[in-house]
């Protein structure tokens, strides 16, 4: 069976703040301006291969475009936009110029979040998987603190294992968060208010998708 | 103003708003106090279905944050035990605050206070010096 979305849109990470429930906890909340996305193109399977919708979100200067993405934007009748998306298998049937709002979204909805995580730069081990550090007594090493320590055996197997933790680019990549839970949608304002906190910087695209 | 200060001044005049309809005529602005100050703090306190005020009497050692994640730091002594309560200015469990008595303190935080017997403490917040 083919999984199935119910709704997505695309939104701008702001920031973050806390929020007091009617029962008085106080609960930290990502505010993330979502939308208005409309539908650019639809992917069908006879014609792509596959069943999907591709929505825009952000406006954009015309001559920021390349001219074949002006062509998709014009020949539609859509403002230009700078990002655009596609969500495969979508629940409800879209057509070309629909537009999702935040609307769309009801408070206590469990949602999917999609973002690009804050780089690191190459990281070591110890930021990077949570290693204690090898210290200075064990493992063969004596004056690295921060040291992975041994990575393997010696003449049998003579080799490292593929998918050993070691230091490198920690972060700057996709990164999906579930079940995070919609607080509060205003509409007039095109924000949706979620509990948590959300991958990426402020400013940072997201992908909200509701399973 | 960037959109994170929107949202925190809605939730703050949500947070006011809140009160004001659940205290009618009752209700008290939040008054505007420092570090030194008595204050009295009227707490909702959930008990089953039930809902009853408690009150917490003490000196503010501390605010911090501004807008819904302002807090503040209340310390009172209780039966010879130094109490310390955390406050969320806006939480709507707080249901009034009240200055009982004006402190004069040269510091925004008075953790020093811990380490004073009760009277050096009044001595040392009290207005006249």
């Amino acid at each position: 069976m083919k999984r199935t979305i119910k709704k997505a849109i695309l939104g701008k990470k702001i920031g973050m703040t806390s929020f007091f429930t009617e029962d008085g906890a106080a609960i930290p909340i990502t505010i993330v301006e979502c939308g208005p996305c409309p539908v650019v193109s639809i992917k069908t399977d006879e014609k792509d291969g596959y069943n999907a919708i591709q929505i825009g979100f952000q406006d954009i200067e015309e001559r920021k475009l390349s001219k074949p993405l002006r062509g998709l934007f014009e020949k539609n009748n859509i403002a230009f936009k700078k990002y655009l998306k596609e969500f495969r298998n979508t629940e409800k049937e879209y057509k070309i110029g629909d537009i999702i709002t935040v609307e769309d979204f009801e408070i206590n909805d469990k949602v999917r979040v999609s973002g690009i995580s804050k780089g690191k730069g190459f990281q070591g081990v110890v930021k990077r998987h949570h290693f204690s550090g090898v210290g200075m007594q064990s493992h063969g090493q004596h004056d690295r603190e921060r040291h992975p320590g041994s990575i393997g055996g010696s003449s049998n197997p003579s080799k490292v294992f593929k998918g050993v933790r070691m230091a490198g680019q920690m972060g700057n990549k996709r990164v999906t968060i579930r079940n995070i839970e919609v607080v509060e949608v205003i509409a007039d304002k095109n924000l949706i208010l979620f509990k948590g906190s959300l991958p990426g910087a402020p400013n940072s695209l997201l992908e909200i998708v509701k399973v | 103003m960037n959109t994170v200060d929107v949202i925190n001044e809605m939730l703050v005049q949500r947070a006011k708003d809140f009160n004001k309809a659940k205290e009618g005529e009752n209700y008290v602005e939040i008054p505007d106090f420092k570090a030194g100050d008595t204050v009295e703090v009227a707490v909702r306190v959930v008990e089953g279905e039930k809902e009853r005020i408690q009150k917490f009497r003490g000196i503010v050692i501390g605010k911090r944050g501004s807008k819904v994640n302002e807090t503040f730091r209340v310390r009172k002594i209780s039966n010879g035990v130094g109490v310390e309560r955390v406050f969320p200015m806006f939480s709507p469990m707080i249901q009034s605050i009240s200055v009982v008595r004006e402190g004069r303190s040269r510091r925004a935080k008075l953790y020093y206070l811990r380490n004073m017997s009760e009277k050096k403490i009044r001595q040392k917040i009290s207005k006249q010096k």
